[in-house]
């Protein structure tokens, strides 16, 4: 197992290295950042030269690369063009969506299994078909809309919520912009763990365990959901990724300060340091992510071992 | 082994119920403070751009906060636009060169320290010397010695303009290198606003919490959330807040600042966003203002490019004028938020500062008209217009798109224009100071300061900073001269109105609409009205 590890935590760093090098090259073809700060008017060139040269983009790319990199390494994000270091962005930003993602991920788990184990085991009854039919208008209904009309429902018409989180953004109001942001994986959730259970109900161990005698519950729980749960478990871990990165949309229609939001603001301004640093740490997330969902599969099934 | 799974679930749950019940209550939305005359106003704010200092503030979102916390020697009337005095005694010249200004006494910064004639000699030298990356370093630019601290390249040779003098505590000269007799009314812009001490001792400080001369104070700042101001008591000035402060909030869309003011979590929304421009009426009734501001969109073509540069073609660029419909543009795509333009001006002008149809029958829809000029002016250059735009922000493609299908209409041909989307603003500003534009492209221009010189000069005199097109002509130059050399105000307007002139009969950018401000606010507030920059006013604002 120890080795295991070693090897997968090697095989970051060439994924790492590759995908802050991409993203790096993508902002840069945008074109020169320093052009678009100074408003429909042209930056005078000396200051437009002398704010290049601060932000170290009179250089050719590749000696941007490594100089940012080497600076990564000593936890030296840069400076957004607002003057405010990268790392403080960061600090602002990544508990925000953390607490997002923890809702998001806390609604799937216990929404998306439950009703997934509810209608895998009650397949072509009408529960069944009902969620069915609801994660199928989930899934088909944009982000956004649904974002949008939850909003305009509960934050306008019965001012249940407050349309808009406050900056300190507490966990009671990420609830329901949790909830938005977790709906399409949460029909997905739902569907892959009802296909699963609805196969593994058939399986040799499941028929030996009720032939035993063991109680309905016992064989729900440690035999069938335990083996059901593997493709769940491969799809919720690369979601965590997904959700941090994929809130822009969310974030945006909640007033959420988290990521999603300093990413777009990055990309608008075209701040090179913000969009760069931020995709790193989110890289980082998702490799991470990936690696403790690889590390749980020997956890639900003893067959799976890491040599 | 057996029960980890169920443990580290049941552990996750138990800490989001308590982080919940932890956080709970949190609720801050809401106006906020009581009412009356200490009532606090919260008001919608997008992060700005820049840090905030006076000279390197560029844009209206850092504007706001500095038309709070600063005064200058200059302040232009919040409806008229008229450049009143506001700290300075008096500014005097005879010839228009040399000026001497007497800054008022009993001025002082919130932190105590006096306003005199250094504060403001100070700035404008930090605001001017390229060290200190200041963006709006070019409005020093007219001052005797700019060169020196701002060369085109290299290092600055001095610390200090040569045409500043600090005479005494209350006085100090100025002197220009050129005639410019309207130079003392740009003096309103935030860029020449008074500095402390504070700013140069401790910039990163100063930076975290600005210290001004303005009727509110800085309470508290955290960046890309919430600025909290104050109502300063002590503030000398006779425009005194009339409520107890102002609440700055981040908003990561106008859209949800909007529904936040229609919840009543918000009092003020300086931008009602296009696509709720149809509700506004319905949702706020008659607290919605709508009115020109001070900004003006063209479509400026590219001189440099010798297609477009030949003789005649003034004839193809005023049917191409004539060939759009402004009037139904401006109704249908943005709902009556601009006002055809009939001149390169603004209305916030007035007619004494200059504004009056000088574009005539050019700016009118005529489409047979349009199409013969386009004829006589030697058709479109290779057949097909491309009329480049930036696609990420301000939904600038539906309009794009209306102008072309007016121009193709007017001309009977499906191929004479198509919009050419580029994708950042960064790397549409890179096109254009490149000279890489392809065809006409949208150019915006927002005034600095209310006066006919801001909306010409940097726009079409040749070499001008900000004469994107290259657009150039001896006369317009000539005249422009002679009216900054002009001493009587109504003289100088009336050269650069004959200078307009001369901008019509080359069309050297084809006027389209002017841009209005709009704003919502909500019933907990009252006396709300936009300045001519398209800023509330708010230290009139009043708390019910």
């Amino acid at each position: 197992m120890g080795r295991y590890v070693i090897r997968r935590l090697l095989q970051m760093i060439p994924v790492f290295f590759g995908a802050t090098l991409l993203i790096f090259l993508m902002v840069n073809v945008m074109g020169d950042p320093i052009a678009g700060l100074c408003g429909d008017r042209a930056c005078d060139p000396a200051t437009a030269a002398q704010l290049r040269k601060e932000f170290g983009l009179d250089k050719p790319v590749w000696q941007q690369y490594l100089t940012y990199m080497g600076n990564v390494f000593t936890g030296d994000f840069g400076t957004a063009f607002n003057g405010q270091p990268v790392t403080e962005l960061m600090g602002q930003a990544f508990p925000v969506t953390i607490r997002l993602t923890i809702v998001a991920i806390f609604f799937e788990i216990v929404i998306g299994i439950t009703l997934g184990v509810v209608t895998g085991l009650r397949r072509g009854r009408p529960v069944d078909t009902g969620v069915l039919l609801m994660t199928l208008v989930v899934l088909s209904v944009p982000t956004f809309v649904t974002g949008l009309i939850v909003q305009l429902l509960l934050g306008v018409k019965w001012g249940w919520i407050s349309p808009a989180v406050s900056s300190d953004a507490p966990i009671d109001e990420l609830i329901v912009p949790g909830l938005v942001l977790a709906s399409v994986s949460l029909a997905y959730v739902t569907r892959l763990t009802r296909t699963s259970i609805a196969e593994n109900k058939r399986a040799d161990y499941v028929r030996t365990a009720t032939a035993k005698g063991l109680p309905r519950r016992r064989v729900i729980t440690r035999h069938l959901l335990r083996n059901s749960l593997i493709p769940v478990v491969t799809f919720i871990g690369a979601d965590i990724g997904a959700l941090m990165g994929g809130a822009i949309v969310t974030e945006r229609i909640f007033n959420i300060h988290g990521v999603g939001y300093q990413l777009y603001q990055g990309i608008v301004r075209q701040s090179t340091q913000t969009v760069v640093g931020f995709v790193t740490v989110l890289v980082l997330v998702f490799l991470l992510a990936n690696l403790i969902v690889d590390l749980l599969y020997a956890v639900l099934d003893p067959r799976i071992r890491y040599a | 082994m057996r029960g980890a799974t169920h443990a580290k679930w049941a552990a996750l749950a138990t800490a989001v119920a308590l982080a919940a019940t932890a956080c709970g209550g949190g609720d801050d939305g809401g106006g906020g403070g009581g009412g009356g005359a200490d009532g606090i106003v919260s008001s919608s704010w997008t992060d700005p751009q820049n840090p905030l200092e006076p000279a390197n503030t560029n844009e209206v979102q850092g504007g706001k906060v500095l038309d709070m916390i600063f005064r200058g020697l200059k302040r232009y009337n919040a409806k008229t636009g008229a450049a009143e005095d506001m700290l300075a005694e008096k500014i005097v010249t005879t010839d228009s060169i040399n000026f001497t200004v007497t800054v008022k006494t009993g001025w002082t910064f919130s932190n105590g320290e006096k306003v005199t004639a250094k504060s403001f000699v100070d700035a404008w030298n930090y605001g001017a010397n390229l060290k200190n990356n200041q963006k709006n370093a070019p409005f020093f630019g007219y001052i005797e010695g700019y060169d020196q601290v701002h060369p085109e390249s290299g290092q600055p040779k001095a610390q200090t303009m040569s045409g500043l003098k600090v005479v005494d505590d209350q006085n100090f000269t100025v002197k220009l290198t050129q005639k410019f007799s309207t130079w003392p009314d740009t003096l309103g812009y935030s860029a020449f606003s008074p500095l402390p001490q504070s700013f140069f001792d401790d910039h990163a400080g100063w930076l975290a919490k600005p210290v001004g001369n303005g009727p509110y104070t800085i309470q508290s700042y955290a960046k890309g959330s919430q600025m909290e101001l104050t109502r300063w008591n002590d503030y000398p000035g006779t425009d005194k807040a009339q409520n107890g402060g102002i609440t700055l909030k981040v908003y990561t869309d106008n859209n949800t600042a909007y529904t936040d003011l229609t919840a009543g979590n918000l009092d003020l929304v300086d931008d009602v966003p296009a696509s709720q421009l149809k509700n506004v009426s319905a949702d706020v009734g008659d607290r919605y203002i709508n009115e020109p501001a001070g900004i003006i969109q063209t479509l400026s073509f590219p001189f440099y490019d010798p297609a477009w540069n030949k003789p005649g073609q003034e004839k193809l660029r005023q049917g191409l004028s004539m060939a759009i419909d402004r009037q139904q543009i401006t109704e249908t795509i943005f709902q009556k938020t601009r006002t055809p333009a009939v001149d390169w001006t603004s209305p916030v002008l007035g007619e004494d500062g200059g504004f009056k149809d000088i574009c005539g029958e050019f700016c009118k829809y005529d489409a047979a008209e349009a199409k013969k000029l386009v004829a006589e002016g030697g058709g479109i250059p290779g057949g097909t217009m491309k009329i480049s735009y930036n696609a990420d922000t301000g939904s600038h493609k539906e309009w794009v798109d209306a102008v072309c299908n007016s121009i193709n209409k007017a001309l009977g041909n499906t191929k004479a224009c198509v919009g050419n989307p580029i994708g950042t603003f960064a790397d549409f500003r890179n096109q254009i100071t490149e000279s890489k534009m392809p065809g006409p492209f949208r150019a915006g221009w927002q005034m600095d300061y209310p006066l006919i010189q801001n909306f010409l000069q940097p726009l079409y005199y040749t070499g001008a900073s900000s004469n994107d097109g290259k657009y150039s002509d001896p006369d317009f130059d000539k005249l422009v001269n002679q009216a900054n050399a002009e001493t009587d105000t109504a003289k100088a307007v009336e050269l650069f109105q004959q200078a307009e002139g001369v901008l019509r009969d080359d069309m050297g950018a084809i006027p389209l609409w002017y841009q209005n401000g709009s704003a919502a606010y909500s019933d907990r507030v009252e006396n709300v009205a936009l300045n001519p920059f398209s800023v509330p006013v708010y230290n009139e604002i009043k708390v019910k």
